[in-house]
């Protein structure tokens, strides 16, 4: 769109928005950053300069692994992601090849049914359910989140494969069933195979969503051998009206960095799904 | 919807295999049920059976713990004549339409801003969506750190460009901290806007402002006749999507503010939770997070039509 401005333009018309944008977007990491690395002496220091690191330190991380669980909810935090996120793309996948590939009676109803639960937000839900996990006497279990994360994530991922599942051409699939093929072989042999993408995209998405995930754990979970990492550091770091930020920042930075990894490993997966108009934001 | 497969398929379908049971479940209908009850089952158990009870528990004087007695709508009428609920009800209102449109101006200026050629850009969208990405409740923890009131790096900043000492408080001031849960959602949830009009704009085809060009438009009506016009569709789901995620947040506000300073930011999903798990009641809890249902239900309807018409 930009056609031979001079550098003045460009200047305002690229590099001011953009680097705007930029650092409004990055501070707080950085912010994240050095202050986990800054010693408490520099801490809470008014009289130094505070963008800056002076004498960097990495005893807060030393203590935020020794002295508090953090390890555990890392673990606790993967393990919940992974089990969600495989029953989320199985779910999802089981929902949306019939809806993208079948006809018959109430699929319109189906599709409608998810694409709504889908935009339930969990608010409207976490007062029952916290009652429904305590009669199964689950409270203070992973399973409880296991079991709960999927609510949100099963219609997510069916919607956002149904949108992709649409898209594979069928020839393949229809020569399958001209040789012989059931349809759960065609669908297990031929269709998935092809869906890679798809479920990269989702599986991304369902892993990001309960990693972030905070108010389901928050009440399900109150012992701090089942904590995640949102809930831990919410509720473990923060010890009554005494603020440890060193070990807070170290806990935020390292408790984003998985994701953050993930994504880094699969952002054009990440945006083409975001882009699809499928997402919550 | 989509094109279907079936009558190519059916016809080439050998005609014995329906007596069997191997026919049997290859029929569309069959397969299709079959593979759809797991899953909607799950579904009908941890979500239909929940809001269902939900609406049960709203009726109820339901102290936790103990077995509920029916009360009829008197949960309701105790919320309309509580001041505090109708605070929570404007605060709400507040937070998502400001918040809202906060995001959409933005998100708009940021898609501008990035559908431009310039080096790295690609490195640079995917440290944009930083934000978005990284868990909630951590990145609320850095910006509870910058809100410090003690050792506020912003009023840090303030000072330097000759704010007097100490600077504001942000959380402590009612005005205040209800601008700082604005802004902080607004910084998490403007790169979802962005990167996704961004890609709306990247499928306005060239020809059409140059078009508009010859015909003596400029950069404003070249936005506002041209741009705007084709990105209509796409704000409007982005918009949705927002309104009904913002409308119901919980997470930023329990972290940063609990609702304070003097329920200042309170909204329908923390103040529910206070009742509900702080409180124990249950039943004015879950009437509180009622209340939330006919806006909400609308929205998710209209958003629901969209999405299945797209």
């Amino acid at each position: 769109m930009v056609t031979g401005h001079g550098p003045v333009e460009r200047l305002v018309r690229v590099w001011l928005p953009v680097s705007f944008f930029l650092v409004l977007a990055l501070f707080p990491f950085y912010w994240m950053a050095i202050t986990s690395l800054k010693p408490n002496s520099e801490l809470y220091n008014r009289h130094v300069m505070p963008l800056v690191l002076h004498h960097p330190t990495l005893k807060h991380y030393i203590d935020l692994l020794t002295q508090t669980s953090f390890l555990t909810w890392t673990w606790n935090t993967t393990l919940v992601a992974v089990i969600s996120t495989g029953i989320s793309l199985a779910f999802g996948t089981m929902l949306a090849y019939p809806l993208a590939r079948m006809r018959f009676a109430g699929a319109g109803l189906i599709a409608t049914t998810v694409a709504a639960i889908y935009l339930v937000p969990q608010p409207l839900l976490f007062i029952p359910l916290a009652d429904v996990i305590n009669r199964l006497g689950l409270g203070n279990t992973l399973t409880a989140v296991i079991l709960t994360y999927p609510t949100m994530l099963v219609p997510f991922c069916a919607w956002l494969l149904l949108g992709y599942f649409k898209t594979v051409p069928m020839e393949l699939e229809e020569a399958a069933r001209i040789d012989g093929a059931s349809r759960m072989q065609t669908m297990r042999q031929i269709f998935l195979p092809l869906c890679t993408p798809g479920f990269i995209s989702a599986g991304i998405f369902a892993f990001t969503l309960s990693q972030n995930e905070f108010l389901y754990a928050l009440i399900f979970l109150t012992k701090s051998s089942v904590r995640t990492v949102p809930v831990g550091v919410i509720a473990e770091l923060i010890r009554g009206d005494v603020f440890y930020w060193g070990q807070l920042m170290a806990g935020a930075l390292l408790g984003s960095i998985p994701v953050a990894l993930i994504y880094s490993f699969f952002v054009e997966h990440y945006v083409a799904g975001l882009t699809s108009g499928s997402v919550k934001g | 919807m989509s094109v279907r497969s079936e009558p190519f398929v059916g016809a080439a379908r050998p005609a014995r295999r329906t007596a069997t049971l191997a026919g049997w479940l290859d029929r569309q209908s069959v397969f299709s049920w079959l593979m759809m009850a797991p899953p909607l089952l799950f579904l009908a158990a941890l979500v239909g059976y929940p809001f269902c009870y939900g609406i049960l528990l709203s009726l109820q004087d339901r102290p936790v713990a103990h077995a509920g007695t029916f009360v009829g709508l008197k949960n309701f009428a105790t919320n309309l004549h509580d001041p505090l609920f109708w605070r929570v009800a404007l605060n709400t209102f507040v937070y998502t339409a400001v918040a809202t449109l906060l995001k959409m101006v933005g998100g708009l200026a940021l898609a501008l801003a990035m559908n431009q050629q310039f080096p790295l850009k690609n490195l640079v969208r995917a440290l944009m969506l930083l934000p978005f990405i990284v868990p909630t409740v951590l990145s609320t923890v850095a910006w509870m750190w910058i809100l410090d009131p003690a050792f506020s790096v912003l009023n840090w900043l303030l000072v330097l460009v000759g704010i007097p000492k100490p600077g504001p408080s942000w959380l402590g001031n009612p005005l205040l901290a209800m601008v700082s849960i604005i802004v902080i959602n607004t910084w998490r949830g403007l790169p979802f806007y962005g990167i996704t009009l961004l890609a709306g704009l990247q499928t306005v085809p060239p020809e059409l402002y140059e078009a508009a060009t010859i015909d003596g438009a400029g950069s404003w009506q070249r936005f506002r006749y041209v741009t705007l016009p084709l990105l209509q569709p796409i704000i409007l789901i982005v918009t949705l999507f927002s309104v009904i995620f913002t409308f119901a947040d919980f997470q930023l506000v329990y972290v940063l503010t609990h609702g304070g300073p003097q329920n200042a930011t309170q909204l329908f999903a923390t103040y529910a939770f206070d009742i509900a798990m702080g409180a124990g009641q249950l039943g004015l809890g879950a009437s509180i997070a009622l209340t939330m249902l006919p806006a909400l239900a609308l929205l998710i309807v209209a958003l629901t039509i969209y999405l299945r018409r797209g």
